[in-house]
């Protein structure tokens, strides 16, 4: 098969490997439909997560059709489906608490070790992002092998298309969770932090779960555009103070709950070796610090922190004591994909809930370095990139 | 003479890996000590005890699970031969014998006279309310030098705890998952992962 394949810093390429083959009761194979680039794709491109190797398969957002199962899938040859971006085994005492992204089996035993050491506890498996996180190919490729099969796909009805369900593999369930993270009441303002596709998903999903306001915080004037279109109030912090719009929009009391995504390019774990190296070459690191910052400054004395941000190291200066004086609650974690699907593919089939409208550039298989290459240089105008398997070529 | 500590498990002990102290106590806790280098790791199984136990005192299973044992030949109800994995497609063998079992709650084992690799541990099944069992190996081994030593550091990955650990973790997905989690992408890549 055909497969978007790692080789370093830069560096990816489309290349011919062996198909997968069922290897376990539980696994399926999909063939691939669609399958997006996730911002979080970029640092592996950029080459800032370790445990890398070349010739890896990247991709964690794809859907597909079912064309084989071993004899523990619950799938049917011909089904359609979205595959979570975690791997867990409902099986393990986390997955029964629904704390999918937590399990315990989703990653190979020789694998879940440096995740012991850098975090005390090794976490579930994921698609397509390096050896700590399982090592498993992923899903920018022709063909997927998909373990635990009977737990994770969700089957999409008859007629729909890609474009309306791919995001409930990753960034669909990250804003959900990010905004159920909030603890919404009604009446209640929510500020946003970073208005990429979570960030996006959040404001939706705010408002859903009955936000009166939500103010969205960014500095790409066409992505605070489309916070807009989903009746959010904009702060664009290149021309505004954003602490101090936000105590004059809220009269003083600060939002009830603050939402940070910005870091959410990274669901990535950097290994604070590397931390210093990032924040020299990029900025990133100070960037990333400075918004969980920001929200526990802004948010209102008793509000609530949520954090879809992946922060995989050490921070500097977390402003502990305004976090325990004004007695904030802080959650965060990577997305229990599997929780939330039948709910939200329902708010979906019934309108309740759009993604198509991020989708930007749709590009054949062949062509994902160059999806790579846009995406990487042009993030203001290039919101989301879908590969297709079999679409045509289109001139660049 | 035994020192005063905490309620730490003495696998955990801040003293050497070399039997002392606590490490001396645990040892006197397992039927027999044959070596001095003690390791212990748990892991808890969201399974029945008595399941778990039957699986594992069936030693036919054990290679499912532990990476480096190739084969192990039930001899007769006490004793087995095991068939360990070797660097350049070599083995190295001993035969264990069964010095005390308790079904649903504890096996431990012992190699034989002339081992190359004297070995001896305990495996305890202890339920937990709620969560299942937690499963705890204890092993006491002396680590020979030159060839067999290189044997040993393969066997145990250079790290016995790590392996151990590793081993435990393979057990759990096979009776909590009913299959052993790979990120193999073929049969071909499989088979040179369990190499």
């Amino acid at each position: 098969m055909r497969a978007l394949t790692w080789h370093g810093k830069h560096d990816v390429r489309i290349e011919t490997v062996d198909d997968p083959e069922i290897l376990n009761p539980r696994d399926a194979i999909i063939k691939i439909s669609s399958t997006a680039i996730c911002g979080s794709d970029l640092h592996l491109y950029d080459g800032y997560i370790p445990t890398m190797q070349a010739g890896d398969i990247l991709g964690h957002e794809f859907m597909g059709e079912v064309v084989e199962v071993g004899a523990g899938s619950t799938l049917r040859k011909g089904q359609r489906v979205v595959v979570p971006f975690t791997i867990a085994c409902g099986n393990c005492y986390h997955c029964g608490k629904q704390q999918y992204s937590a399990c315990d089996n989703g990653n190979p035993a020789d694998n879940q070790d440096i995740a012991q050491t850098l975090y005390g506890h090794p976490m579930s498996g994921l698609f397509g992002y390096s050896h700590m996180t399982g090592g498993y190919a992923g899903g920018q490729a022709e063909f997927v092998r998909v373990p635990f099969s009977d737990v994770g796909p969700i089957v999409v009805p008859e007629g729909v298309e890609d474009d309306r369900v791919l995001f409930l593999s990753d960034i669909l369930p990250t804003g959900w969770q990010a905004a159920e993270y909030a603890q919404i009441e009604p009446g209640d303002t929510v500020a946003v932090w970073g208005c990429g596709p979570v960030g996006l998903f959040s404001v939706q999903s705010a408002f859903l779960m009955g936000a009166e306001r939500v103010i969205a915080i960014d500095h790409f004037p066409h992505r605070l555009e489309l916070a807009k279109r989903f009746g959010a109030e904009t702060i664009n912090f290149e021309e505004s103070q954003t602490y101090e719009a936000l105590m004059e929009m809220t009269g003083g009391i600060g939002p009830d709950a603050c939402i940070d995504a910005v870091g959410l390019e990274a669901h990535g774990f950097f290994v604070d070796n590397i931390i210093d190296q990032i924040k020299a070459s990029t900025f990133l690191g100070t960037d990333r610090t400075h918004s969980i910052r920001q929200a526990i400054i802004a948010c209102r004395k008793g509000g609530r922190v949520s954090m879809p941000a992946v922060y995989g190291g050490f921070v500097d200066k977390f402003p502990l004591g305004a976090f325990m004086e004004k007695g904030l609650t802080l959650r965060t974690g990577q997305t229990h994909v599997q929780r939330y699907l039948p709910a939200l593919l329902n708010a979906i089939m019934e309108g309740k809930i759009d993604t198509t409208f991020l989708i930007s550039h749709r590009l054949p298989l062949e062509q994902a370095p160059e999806g790579y290459r846009m995406f990487h240089d042009k993030q203001d105008e290039v919101t989301k990139v879908v590969l297709k398997p079999g679409l045509d070529r289109i001139a660049a | 003479m035994v020192e005063p500590h905490d309620d730490a498990p003495p696998t955990t002990s801040k003293r050497s890996g070399k039997r002392s102290g606590a490490g001396e106590q645990a040892a006197a806790e397992l039927v027999e000590h044959k070596g001095d280098t003690l390791i212990g790791r748990s892991v808890t199984i969201n399974r029945a005890r008595d399941e778990l136990y039957a699986v594992w005192r069936d030693f036919g299973n054990l290679p499912r699970f532990l990476d480096n044992v190739e084969r192990v030949d039930v001899i007769d109800d006490r004793r087995s031969h095991w068939v360990v994995k070797a660097p350049g497609g070599k083995t190295v063998e001993w035969d264990a014998v069964i010095t005390q079992e308790q079904p649903g709650e504890m096996i431990a084992w012992a190699s034989t006279e002339g081992a190359e690799v004297p070995n001896s541990g305990r495996i305890d099944f202890r339920d937990v309310g709620g969560r299942g069992t937690v499963v705890s190996a204890t092993i006491v081994y002396d680590p020979p030098a030159g060839f067999i030593g290189k044997v040993i550091a393969k066997m145990f990955q250079r790290e016995p705890a790590i392996q151990a650990r590793r081993d435990l973790r393979r057990f759990k997905q096979l009776m909590e998952t009913g299959e052993i989690a790979t990120a193999a992408r073929t049969r071909e890549m499989l088979g040179k992962e369990k190499d």
